[in-house]
């Protein structure tokens, strides 16, 4: 119970498809923690009654009243989900003339090289509300040819006919010089005040067209839309007694305030699985892991994020809303920071099927929840992951999911039969084949994205969660050479407590090209300057005197090449000499990646960013651990290795029945409400002082 | 264990094995877009990558890159071990070429093979394919009358001698081109990505405690030829002809094909076919193979992965001294313009065995120009810094049975297009228009993809020159089943004087280039499309 009269606890709420998670920590008077969840429905046509519903609910569970709470955080899908859905504005895009198709164009390419009958993913904007205005720069900025306004007047009479709800403007090489989107947004609410505006120059000024126009488009698609909803649920809090600030989740790790969440709300795109990216960044630094690989499985996907120094990996671009499997390159691009991960179809119900050449395929298709696996019972013929788990005797029939579910192996070895009977194998063989195959798909997936990003795997520590996570960590783990696993507690609402563990931030991004044999010191310092300036602004409206951190990136390669590298500057106006540091800091990266630098090539930098955030509290350190009696043995079950294909009795331990220090060795399985942990054959498990359980070969 | 639940187990691991191998080659395909220098690898992607045995058979490619290498870079590795046996290959070899006959068939294209070694012993090999930016000559473009002007002639040599560069070859490199950092840059790079490969190859190998490929190819090949075989039995035998035009260099080429679809192979003759060009549009066969089996493939059998056996039951006759079978020294440069038809050629053919599954002609062949500007056009008294720039651009890909073509997207070719902004970042041109070109796309149930229209000029209207590699001017794309033709392309200038669709041109201070790019065909009886799909075509301003 909080303390009367001081607010002290912190309120977290996660919206995702099905449920929205509810966290909420209050300091105890021994100094630690205590911790209260909840999960309720997910309400889609109003949002905000499920996060007030489970507000409640988990207030009732603490005892607590809306003036105990002193910061609510929240994050949500419902962005995305408008985006996915179509669901969102009619939204028209003033243009530069004879660029009218960018979005339509985009790379001109085919996601997938040998399929004659793809889709692609159609414009937000269709062409006839895509309205050209003539106008040019240049590439430095430059005016080439000038603004016509009586072109823009003409455009706003189109869409007032036309029923425009929200309007995106994006001008070739804005991002340069904003000088002509500025003027039209001008002439824009001079004649139509209400409409709402987005500009490319502001929501995402960074070079290539195509990237930036979709998601300033996409803001606009989305703007009012969340608006709205954020307008609606800081009502609704207001009524319910909430005095407290409240702040948005954002897609690149940070929080930020209504206000700029509702004028940029693109930025609030995939919030929640980036609160589970926090929360795994957050063990890790409990831990003092310096290079861990985050494994989240799910019922549908697996989402894979690369943690370095205790900082999820983040990105400048992201693809929403792919339409061909998850295939790259079938969805809308997004340039806005994002911690980036890895999604790929495969959950406890993605279903198996066998290909044209005898091979086990696995997902993306998912049975869902209705009407789930084959072992659910209700009615789903097809065999999912979780089947094949179950026929491997990894589950116990009578007590999944805490017992509140009876499993049936016979419907799915009927349904490993009838789909995977071609392949000749005992119904127990072919969900080995179906266990390895998404093993080895997540493995091969987490592989290619640390090379993607330019980072090794080799050497992590994994840390699992969601439902699959702990179930097909440690085979993950040996497929991608790792011999550390954790598997934390509270897992099962990860994102909404890696939401309280964000910290108050903002980055801005801006493109200055640079080469480092003519390097323009005063106008990068002056760009840094103002980038600084510009994210403390935002972040001091939320950060009530807190400390702000500053960390200043720029993005670099050789002359010529195409990816950039990340390298850290120093907070300050750069010197001569700081300047050849960073080029000499290039080389070193560069080499640590790819082996071989490349002799005599100047290096040119593309753009720059600046992160503000306040200071996130330092962990406790962990507790030291002796060694405590094993816990008692629940039973013996028998499990079918998939590295050996051998059935042996696997002890099953209580969760609950460990004390940090005890210790058991695999092969085994430990079991809670929500999951099982496997300890796979050479792995040892052991309690730590957090109560995590830490598996190592 | 019982016997049976190890064969089992043995089968599974098999398939964790392949696709290991799939995931391990996709991995040497992205180092190599990261750390490639030319534009036409890291933006347009244009390599491809993949695992050989040591009998030089392709065991998996990735599946970034493009169709182009796809069996030409297959057939290359067999040369490298004719010239260098695998037990004469030491562990930090690299070699390379970019023989045309022996490559993948123009002097852009680098190919670069590494033996992998586990324990001391070889035990496979990597090899990847790279069009780069350039390589002297006269540049990307048709002018060559022969191989000889076309550029700098790597016949197989080592470039890394057990890890230390041979200099002697990177002195020559390095010579022998316009942009000597990053031809150079982009060698280290195709080394270093094989090199990735490699190792993991090793990791593999170590954790499944496997002493050599064998076992594993021969379960790809096998699993691989049956399924492709089985495509092939569901087809109806039969003989097929169709044939093809191109807008040629001096004059227009024909390319006739005769299908037969037999009951375990499909073997394609192309007798008839129009013979040599004295310029470089000629194809040397590799080329042609690779285009023609993408075109088959994509009809016959999409999902087998790419690999020596499930290529092996396509066969191709190219009569010698015909345009798709160039012998050394012809010209080949822009190979493209004639290879990129072959798989609208295949299709023309496979339309009278199974009408339902192909699409109508497209654009086909990428409409890239490359610009050049500076002293090298205007001599002393140019206004612009030298530059030499190509973007990759893309006509209208043709109907599908029962969806448009696709607008403004490339088809056969693999590849993407650049950012205007970024292509403007890198010389100064200003593109005054790309955008789609209404009522491009051939008519019918459903109708052909868009092609685009696009006017380029230099910084400050300044003179410039295109050296042009276009076509489908003469003969558009044509219809299927009743459906219109798409739109002939279009070459000229703002003010709507003509240029040649290929070869060399100034444009004069004060124009501006004018590209009309072809739409692709449509298919059906234009009675038949659905009302709302005109009615939105024309909200659209589309037709």
């Amino acid at each position: 119970m909080a303390a009367k009269g001081v607010a002290r606890a912190r309120l977290a709420a996660d919206i995702g498809g099905t449920f929205t998670d509810l966290a909420l920590e209050c300091p105890d008077e021994q100094g630690g923690l205590q911790r209260w969840t909840a999960k309720v429905l997910t309400t889609p046509a109003a949002p905000e009654k499920g996060v007030l519903e489970g507000i409640r609910v988990v207030l009732s569970k603490a005892g607590m009243a809306p003036a105990d709470i002193s910061i609510f955080i929240h994050g949500t899908t419902l962005a995305t989900n408008a985006l996915i859905e179509r669901k969102g504005a009619r939204t028209a895009l003033l243009t530069t003339e004879g660029f009218r198709d960018v979005l339509a164009l985009g790379n001109e390419s085919r996601y997938d090289q040998y399929d004659l009958n793809i889709t692609l993913p159609q414009p937000l904007v269709p062409r006839r509300w895509r309205l050209p205005v003539p106008e040019r720069l240049d590439n430095e900025g430059k005016v080439l040819l000038p603004l016509d306004e009586g072109a823009v007047r003409q455009a706003v009479a189109m869409m007032r006919a036309e029923g425009i709800e929200s309007l995106a403007i994006g001008f070739l090489h804005a991002f340069m010089n904003p000088v002509h989107e500025r003027r039209a947004a001008e002439i824009v609410r001079e004649d139509w005040p209400e409409l709402p505006v987005s500009l490319s120059s502001e929501v995402s000024p960074e070079m290539r067209e195509w990237e930036r126009f979709s998601t300033t488009a996409a803001n606009a698609y989305v703007q009012p839309l969340m608006a709205s909803y954020l307008h609606r649920l800081k009502a609704g809090l207001t009524e319910a007694g909430f005095a407290c600030p409240l702040y948005l989740m954002l897609s690149g790790g940070g929080l930020t305030t209504l206000e700029t969440a509702a004028r940029f709300p693109i930025r609030l795109v995939e919030s929640g699985p980036a609160g589970g990216a926090i929360f795994s960044a957050f063990v890790a630094r409990q831990k003092g892991w310096g290079r861990v690989l985050s494994f989240d499985m799910g019922g549908t996907t697996a989402k894979v994020c690369l943690i370095d120094d205790h900082a999820p990996q983040t990105a400048r671009t992201f693809e929403v809303a792919r339409i061909g499997r998850f295939k790259k390159g079938s969805g809308m691009p997004l340039r806005i920071p994002v911690i980036e991960m890895v999604e790929i179809g495969a959950g406890g119900g993605s279903i198996a099927s066998v290909d044209a050449l005898g091979r086990i395929q696995v997902g993306p298709e998912s049975a869902g929840a209705d009407p789930g696996p084959a072992c659910y019972g209700r009615g789903g013929a097809k065999p999912a992951v979780t089947d094949a788990n179950l026929l491997l005797g990894r589950y116990d029939p009578a007590s999944f999911a805490g017992g509140s579910m009876s499993l049936h192996p016979d419907a799915s070895r009927g349904a490993m039969d009838s789909s995977l009977g071609t392949l000749g194998l005992a119904p127990e063989m072919a969900a080995l084949g179906v266990v390895e195959v998404v093993d080895e798909n997540m493995a091969n997936a987490a592989r290619v994205h640390a090379i993607e990003s330019g980072k090794g795997y080799d050497g992590r520590a994994v840390i699992a969660f969601g439902g699959g996570g702990p179930v097909h960590g440690y085979r993950v783990a040996e497929k991608i050479g790792v011999t550390r696993l954790l598997v934390p507690s509270g897992a099962g609402v990860g994102s909404a407590i890696g939401f309280l563990r964000a910290p108050v931030g903002y980055e801005v991004v801006r493109s200055l090209y640079q080469r480092f044999r003519s390097f323009d010191r005063e106008a990068v310092n002056a760009l840094l300057a103002e980038m600084s300036a510009e994210a403390r602004r935002v972040v001091a409206e939320g950060a009530f005197g807190a400390p702000m951190l500053e960390r200043r990136i720029a993005y670099m390669r050789y002359v010529g090449q195409g990816h950039e590298i990340a390298v850290e500057l120093p907070v300050k106006a750069l010197e001569a000499t700081d300047v050849d540091a960073i080029r000499n800091a290039y080389d070193v990266a560069y080499a640590g990646f790819y082996d071989r630098p490349v002799p005599g090539s100047d290096v040119e930098i593309l753009s720059f960013a600046v992160t503000v955030a306040t200071e996130v509290e330092a962990p406790p350190p962990v507790a030291e651990v002796s060694a405590a009696p094993p816990p008692s043995l629940i039973r013996h079950q028998p499990v079918r290795d998939t590295a050996k294909g051998e059935v042996s009795d696997w002890p099953v331990y209580d969760r609950d029945g460990f004390s940090p220090g005890a210790e058991v060795t695999g092969p085994c399985i430990v079991a809670e409400a929500e999951t099982s942990t496997l300890v796979g054959p050479g792995w040892t498990c052991q309690m730590d002082g957090l109560g995590y359980l830490e598996l190592t070969r | 264990m019982s016997d049976a639940a190890t064969d089992a187990l043995a089968a599974i691991q098999r398939q964790i094995q392949w696709n290991r191998l799939i995931a391990v080659v996709e991995e040497q395909a992205q180092i190599m877009i990261r750390t490639a220098f030319s534009t036409t690898v890291r933006e347009a992607g244009d390599l491809s990558a993949g695992i050989f045995d040591l009998k030089g058979r392709m065991l998996a490619q990735a599946v970034t890159g493009t169709p182009g290498h796809v069996n030409s870079m297959m057939e290359s590795v067999g040369h490298f071990l004719a010239k260098f046996p695998a037990q004469t290959m030491k562990p930090g070899d690299h070699y390379i070429t970019n023989d045309p006959w022996l490559g993948t068939g123009h002097l852009h294209d680098l190919t670069v093979v590494t033996p992998a070694f586990r324990n001391g012993a070889i035990v496979g090999l990597f090899a990847n394919t790279a069009h780069v930016i350039d390589v002297g000559g006269l540049g990307m473009g048709p002018e060559g009358r022969s191989v000889f002007e076309e550029g700098l002639y790597i016949p197989i040599v080592k470039c890394f001698d057990q890890g230390c560069a041979n200099e002697t070859f990177f002195d020559i490199l390095r010579a022998g081109t316009r942009t000597p950092a990053e031809l150079e840059g982009d060698v280290y790079s195709l080394c270093a990505c094989n090199d990735a490969g490699a190792r993991r190859l090793v990791e593999m190998m170590d954790e499944f405690a496997m002493d050599s490929l064998d076992d594993l190819a021969e379960s790809i090949f096998e699993a691989s030829s049956r399924a492709t075989l089985a495509e092939i039995a569901k087809l109806p035998r039969g003989d097929y002809s169709a044939q093809i035009s191109s807008d040629g260099y001096e004059a227009p080429v024909t390319l006739r094909a005769r299908m037969t679809i037999a009951g375990d192979h499909i073997a394609v003759d192309y007798a008839g076919t129009s013979g040599l060009s004295g310029r470089g549009i000629n194809v040397p066969a590799a080329y042609t193979r690779a285009y023609a089996c993408f075109g088959i493939k994509c009809v016959v059998a999409p999902d087998v992965p790419n690999n020596w056996a499930s290529l092996l039951p396509f066969r191709m006759q190219i009569p010698e001294g015909c345009i798709l079978n160039a012998p050394r020294p012809f010209a080949v440069s822009v190979r493209h313009v004639v290879g990129q038809l072959l798989p609208d050629l295949m299709m023309g053919c496979l339309h009278q065995a199974v009408p339902k599954r192909v699409t109508a002609e497209g654009s086909s062949c990428l409409w890239n120009p490359p610009l050049r500007g500076g002293a090298q056009v205007s001599g002393g008294e140019a206004e612009l810094p030298d530059f030499e720039v190509i973007t990759f651009n893309s006509g209208g890909t043709g109907a599908r049975p029962t969806q448009d073509g696709l607008d403004g997207t490339a088809f056969p070719s693999g590849v993407r297009t650049m950012p205007v902004e970024a292509t403007e970042n890198v010389a100064p041109v200003i593109f005054w228009k790309k955008e789609l070109r209404p009522g491009s796309g051939g008519a019918g149930r459903t109708r052909g993809g868009l092609g685009q229209v696009m006017e380029i000029g230099a910084k400050n209207d300044a003179e410039f020159a295109v050296n042009a590699i276009f076509d489908r001017v003469a003969t558009p794309p044509r219809g299927r089943e009743g459906g219109g033709d798409g739109a002939p392309g279009w070459v000229g200038l703002t003010d709507g004087t003509l240029l040649r669709t290929k070869g060399y041109q100034v444009i004069p201070k004060g124009k501006r280039l004018r590209l009309l790019l072809p739409g692709g065909g449509g298919m059906g009886a234009s009675s038949e499309r659905d009302p709302a799909l005109v009615a939105r075509d024309i909200a659209d301003g589309l037709v």
